[in-house]
């Protein structure tokens, strides 16, 4: 009776073929992730049932707070360029170049314009502690409705989106959409998450 | 120089031996870091993008433009009021005002059963100032849900102030 050879070979593995996907997941999500711009505040948005995906470019966003509070974001660097340029010609302001830059980078923002220079010259650090006030968007000192003309201007091809929180009041919301009527904007988006059924 | 280092175990032969070290290298750090990007990016990638509701609003009327007439009859008029509460009634005159809420049972069920009885329903969307957000979209909403082709959005009046108010709750 021979004995039965055990085969002593190393119990190693080739893990190539997972070593090769690994690497191809990474790619791909390396790729495709957008990191979200930081918000000054957090939006709860609302829930329904609408399927329609938000476009990716274009698109001016008004959001507002719990407390109602308006932020005003625009997406385009040159768009952003553009829109400030315009803006220092409306109410007399120099931005300077740095200023200028500043604001092609920044992401949502609510200060009245006679604070944006102010505003714009602080290092992005201290930006984050500012107490934003928001957009005015009274009727008698509507900062928004100029934002809004002058993008439009800007990029024609522009569309609003409105991105409210869903505790906030249903007056400053009325507020903003009176606002875009006035501005003959009569087709716009309300942001909204997809309803979980429950 | 070699042979010196190479001929240590044979005598025999001439032939240099080239060192049989094995030329595989170890890829478990690699393999291990790749891991943790790939971890790193999935739970950071949000998939997700925000969904959007289309609205359109009326431009403003101009002082020549005609408006079209509707029978009152046709028309349901839908109150948000504070805390979620929806009044609704029908017609213009003399409505009989009642008090329903957001869920299936309540605003939907009322919703579809007149647009099944009344042909060209038409809706008016009426938030009061203690409503939220999130009641109009909701709403807004449910008109999606159950059909209605001809709503609109509309500023709350007095007259619908005082209506919601002598509702019992």
């Amino acid at each position: 009776m021979g004995k039965v050879k055990v085969n002593r070979s190393q119990p190693s593995l080739d893990m190539t073929p997972m070593v090769d996907l690994a690497f191809l997941l990474v790619t791909f999500f390396m790729l495709t992730t957008k990191f979200a711009p930081e918000e000054p505040v957090v939006v709860d948005m609302p829930s329904s049932i609408s399927e329609i995906k938000m476009p990716d470019t274009d698109i001016l966003t008004i959001s507002i707070s719990k407390e109602g509070i308006v932020f005003f974001n625009l997406d385009g660097k040159y768009t952003r360029e553009a829109l400030i340029g315009k803006i220092g010609e409306k109410y007399g302001l120099q931005f300077t170049s740095k200023e200028t830059h500043a604001f092609s980078l920044l992401s949502s923002f609510g200060v009245p314009i006679g604070n944006l220079k102010e505003f714009l010259d602080l290092d992005p650090e201290a930006r984050k502690l500012v107490k934003q006030t928001g957009i005015p968007a009274d009727s008698a000192h509507n900062e928004l409705s100029d934002w809004i003309i002058l993008s439009r201007m800007s990029n024609p091809k522009l569309r609003v989106a409105i991105k409210g929180d869903r505790d906030s009041n249903y007056p400053i919301i009325k507020k903003v959409i009176n606002t875009l009527i006035d501005n003959r904007v009569t087709r716009f988006n309300f942001i909204t998450n997809l309803e979980k059924e429950g | 120089m070699s042979e010196i280092s190479s001929d240590s175990g044979k005598k025999k032969g001439d032939k240099v031996r080239s060192k049989k070290s094995s030329t595989k290298i170890d890829m478990t750090p690699m393999v291990d870091l790749a891991f943790l990007l790939l971890t790193f990016f999935m739970l950071t990638t949000t998939f997700n993008k925000p969904q959007t509701m289309e609205i359109t609003m009326p431009e403003k009327p101009k002082a020549e433009d005609k408006q079209p007439l509707v029978n009152e009859k046709k028309v349901l008029t839908i109150v948000l009021g504070k805390d979620s509460k929806v009044y609704w009634y029908q017609g213009i005159t003399d409505p009989k005002v009642e008090l329903t809420d957001f869920s299936a049972e309540g605003i939907r069920k009322v919703l579809v059963q007149k647009n099944a009885q009344i042909t060209d329903l038409v809706v008016l969307i009426k938030p009061s100032d203690e409503s939220k957000y999130k009641n109009v979209v909701d709403i807004l909403d449910e008109m999606q849900i159950s059909n209605i082709a001809r709503f609109a959005l509309v500023d709350i009046t007095s007259v619908d102030k005082e209506l919601i108010k002598d509702v019992p709750l």
